[in-house]
């Protein structure tokens, strides 16, 4: 919150690129001492001189990208709008809750053919499975949020004769602010997954639909550089959502996930 | 000092007989039975008892938070307008602050809610945040806060809107001794300058009866009222009051009626 940057703060993101760098040196000295052959692992000057080959880098990073932003926008919109749903109708929430928790349980990726037959393939496609797998639990944890208030809290308010929507606008959705972040950074990740699954069960484009093109060539720089590349996607996607939660949400407030 | 009503000897709030049953669908709970007594505009009453004797119950019943099941409750004495929703400030035993708020905007919350207008509240809130000794936190979040001050911005909010009774269920019992002991000289002198009528619940006795120009007492289950004591001490309250004899006596009288001594 304060401006500038704390000794701490740089002592923190030191540390992130440290250990970032470790790894790569580590495995740079892996290939190069334990004399691992090239199909099995390749160097990391190899993986990063992959992307000179003439794959169509570029557009399958754009692509795998609008997948994920896309899916995970719906997501979003969606997980929150029916929270919202849930705590203005009670009757929506008795009757949907239940079965929303069971939706949870069922395995997404299990899902993924099953919407391909019903959506055909494409962006479009993958944008829907990454959404399916990635809703819910901004869903579940966005409900909770607005359900957690301090009944005293609400008794106080009542006193002073609080209309529902004053106790919503000033009480209940501030309040669940951290609780909808902790959802949306989990579904990053699952966002991802689910772009992911859907290129590799039906696709003409996209990232994982490149490792699966090249992993008949055996081409292991090209196949590590394209999980490098959707790993940044979703680097970049947490990276917003994290400065988004700091620009909203006070400290004290913010749910620590990862 | 013992404050005399200004309507005409009719009492600021009167409670008769009050009863609160509640239900559940195999039994009835008694929580509060037969509650008598006045409390005179202006006067500090402190309610003390053990855990489970009702005395939260008997709050937020005046507090028009949930109806009585007999008896009868009056406030605002004869012919003044009480107005239920801008007379009452209340006080927990959590400071109950929103995180996501500083403190001058924690302190409005009641002001933004019925709609006062705002550059007045504004005044008055900093007015108040001075008064309860939070001049110069404003603008800072309620983590930034002990709990003694996060409880200090809990009063200032109770009184925003200039409310004429302030319920206060155990608010320092969530605090150390020590910054109990001083957040209890800290609400006489803001009782004394603010001259609001404090309903103050408790299950410390001594702070009852040093805090109290009267004290309702009452018993655990079956839960009743045992007495009511007006508490004759001099105003201001000193902290060495507590070691003379007639407060030991006040002590000691409580400690009998709730059965402990």
């Amino acid at each position: 919150m304060g401006p500038g940057l704390s000794a701490q703060a740089i002592w923190r993101w030191t540390a992130i690129v440290i250990v970032h760098l470790a790894v790569v040196l580590i495995w740079y000295i892996a290939v190069e001492v334990g004399d691992v052959p090239k199909f099995v692992l390749a160097s990391p000057r190899e993986t990063l001189l992959s992307l000179f080959d003439t794959y169509p880098w570029f557009h399958n990073t754009m692509v795998t990208t609008a997948e994920i932003f896309g899916g995970y926008f719906l997501a979003v919109v969606v997980g929150v709008g029916l929270a919202l749903l849930f705590s203005w109708f009670r009757t929506v929430d008795t009757l949907l809750m239940p079965l929303v928790v069971s939706l949870n349980m069922v395995p997404k990726v299990a899902l993924g053919p099953l919407i391909v037959v019903w959506f055909d393939y494409g962006i479009q496609t993958n944008i829907i499975i990454a959404f399916s797998i990635s809703f819910l639990p901004i869903l579940i944890t966005t409900a909770r949020g607005l359900r957690e208030v301090e009944p005293d809290l609400i008794d106080l308010v009542r006193t002073l004769r609080a209309t529902r929507r004053q106790i919503f606008v000033k009480i209940q959705l501030p309040g669940s602010l951290p609780y909808i972040f902790s959802g949306m950074k989990v579904a990053v990740v699952l966002a991802v997954a689910g772009a992911v699954v859907g290129e590799i069960i039906a696709s003409d484009s996209g990232l994982a639909y490149l490792i699966g093109q090249v992993q008949v060539t055996l081409d292991t720089a090209a196949m590590m550089m394209a999980v490098i590349l959707i790993t940044l996607v979703g680097v970049v996607l947490y990276l917003i959502v994290l400065g988004l939660e700091r620009l909203v949400v006070v400290r004290d407030a913010r749910v620590e996930t990862v | 000092m013992t404050a005399q009503p200004p309507g005409g000897g009719v009492p600021f709030i009167r409670l008769d007989g009050v009863k609160k049953v509640f239900r559940t669908r195999k039994q009835e709970f008694l929580a509060v039975s037969d509650a008598t007594f006045d409390v005179n505009e202006g006067e500090l009453v402190s309610i003390v008892g053990p855990s489970g004797c009702g005395k939260t119950t008997l709050l937020k019943i005046v507090a028009g938070l949930f109806p009585h099941d007999g008896g009868t409750l009056e406030i605002g004495g004869a012919g003044s307008d009480f107005d239920p929703a801008r007379d009452v400030g209340m006080v927990f035993q959590q400071p109950l602050l929103l995180k996501w708020r500083r403190v001058l905007e924690n302190v409005l919350l009641p002001a933004e809610i019925l709609g006062l207008p705002m550059g007045e509240a504004r005044e008055r809130a900093r007015g108040l945040i001075d008064m309860v000794g939070l001049a110069g936190h404003e603008q800072k979040y309620p983590y930034e806060l002990s709990g003694g001050m996060q409880q200090r911005a809990a009063i200032a909010r109770s009184l925003v809107h200039d409310p004429r009774l302030i319920l206060m269920d155990e608010p320092f019992g969530a605090l150390d001794a020590l910054t109990r002991e001083r957040m209890n000289l800290e609400l006489l002198r803001i009782w004394e300058r603010s001259r609001k009528t404090i309903l103050f619940v408790t299950h410390g006795i001594a702070e009852a009866v040093f805090l109290g120009t009267r004290v309702v007492v009452l018993t655990a289950g079956p839960a009743r009222m045992a007495d009511r004591i007006d508490i004759d001490l001099p105003q201001p309250r000193t902290l060495d009051m507590k070691t003379q004899e007639t407060f030991g006596a006040y002590t000691r009288r409580i400690y009998r009626l709730l059965g402990v001594a």
